[in-house]
């Protein structure tokens, strides 16, 4: 396995502002290369079909919410970068679609983030705990919102 | 002679949604349409698993799609159709049908672990929802069972997300759906039409984040009151919960907000089929009842 390398010193800071993203994260080389494939075999998605129009982002309801744009997210995967899954964004979508019926490019991007979120899960990473609800407020829960929610945030 | 279907109720229908089964129910039998519950029939996964490679969360969906075969084969009911009221099975369960029929590989794999169980090649049973049986069923027959027309109310519909999403998938035009503001008119109420229709309400998002999931049901409710609404009706359990059950915690964050009720449209059908047991408004919340009796409904 190739050494991964930090280009840090290439890269202008002001790109690196615009992205506003670690810096830790500048790799290129085999490392990329399969991190964007990993994406593309789980999502089942050809990311480089994406022109960045940004109609994800614009359609997106959550996107208020969300420290990457979903448009971002996907040119960080064509690039091969890790950042998105270390993002809000990729826990904060709630997988509604809206982004999918918009692409005009024909990317599930929905698919995308559950192919960031599936990465990050199975690295036993999880972003909700059932011990971490409120019990008062599980009680109130109808069974719908709680299975879907473990079943896309808990590892 | 009415028409005998499979249908697949899932888990929120039997707690916190009573009221959309019991109204769902009445409402068929009302426009023809005996809805057979499913025997033995499970979890449906509520969420559709979209990581290409995953296997095991299929195991649920294909094993209600078996029993459906099974029923049929059976002969208890008419043909190879599901009926779902729930958005969220109505997706797992479409969704997981179709994987499995264009899938060779998943199939195959399905087939090994699933040994026990009759093979599914995916294509045998079809998914509907119930939205969808009343259209194919026509408005006209809608129409000709009214006994207390809906006059005088003015009904915002929400759709969500999944009725309309993903492609392929969705039961109606996923930019301009019409299929609700029918049955509306049907029914003789008023179609308040309000942009955030088929934006997301929040979903699952509830459960952790509910001030996000407060601020997007937020948007949805204040349209639909600006623009005149006397009620929201919506398809989904989980759209009712964030809307409707959540409305007093919304209006904590926003107390611009004026409360207005949320109905499954199935109750909007059997209050105009007169068929008042079945309603269920005792279960609603924000409680309808006074607004429905001030406009004249019982």
């Amino acid at each position: 396995m190739m050494n991964s390398k930090n280009v840090l010193d290439s890269v202008p800071e002001e790109i690196e502002m615009a992205l506003g993203v670690s810096r830790q994260s500048y790799r290129y080389g085999a490392e990329s290369i399969v991190f964007k494939a990993r994406v593309e075999e789980l999502s089942g998605q050809n990311i480089n079909l994406c022109y960045q129009c940004g109609a994800c982002s614009s359609g997106c309801p959550l996107s208020k919410e969300m420290d990457l744009l979903p448009s971002k997210v996907i040119r960080l995967v064509q690039l091969g970068r890790e950042d998105p899954l270390y993002s809000r964004t990729i826990w904060i979508c709630s997988t509604c679609f809206e982004c999918e019926v918009r692409c005009p490019r024909g990317i599930d991007i929905a698919s995308v983030m559950e192919a960031l979120r599936q990465i990050m899960l199975r690295r036993k990473y999880s972003e909700v705990r059932l011990e971490s609800i409120d019990p008062e407020k599980l009680r109130g829960l109808p069974q719908i919102a709680l299975i879907s929610n473990l079943r896309k945030l808990m590892a | 002679m009415s028409l005998r279907l499979a249908y697949y109720p899932g888990c929120t229908l039997k707690t916190n949604a009573r009221n959309y089964e019991a109204s769902a129910i009445a409402s068929s039998k009302a426009l023809g349409i005996e809805l057979v519950e499913l025997p033995r029939w499970n979890c449906c996964g509520t969420v559709h698993a979209l990581a290409k490679d995953d296997v095991m969360h299929y195991i649920a969906p294909v094993r209600n799609l078996i029993r459906v075969e099974q029923l049929k084969n059976s002969g208890l009911v008419d043909d190879g159709r599901l009926v779902t009221l729930c958005e969220m099975c109505y997706n797992t369960l479409k969704r997981a049908d179709v994987t499995v029929k264009e899938d060779q590989e998943r199939r195959r794999k399905l087939r090994e672990v699933m040994e026990e169980e009759p093979p599914y090649s995916g294509g045998g049973v079809e998914v509907i929802h119930l939205l969808q049986l009343i259209r194919e069923v026509g408005w006209e027959r809608v129409k000709k069972r009214l006994v207390r027309p809906l006059r005088g109310l003015r009904v915002a519909p929400y759709y969500g997300c999944l009725l309309l999403r993903p492609r392929g998938i969705g039961i109606d035009d996923a930019n301009n759906p019409t299929i609700f503001e029918r049955l509306i008119e049907s029914l003789g109420a008023e179609v308040v039409e309000i942009p955030f229709k088929a934006k997301c309400c929040g979903s699952y998002q509830t459960v952790h984040m509910g001030h996000v999931a407060s601020e997007l049901s937020y948007r949805i409710l204040r349209q639909a009151v600006e623009g005149g609404a006397d009620v929201i009706t919506l398809a989904c359990p989980l759209c009712e919960y964030n809307l409707g059950e959540r409305q007093g915690e919304i209006r904590g964050l926003f107390p611009d907000l004026k409360y207005i009720p949320v109905l499954y449209f199935t109750q909007l059908m059997a209050l105009a089929f007169g068929l008042e047991d079945s309603v269920g408004l005792e279960m609603n919340n924000p409680d309808p009842r006074p607004l429905l009796r001030r406009k004249g409904f019982p």
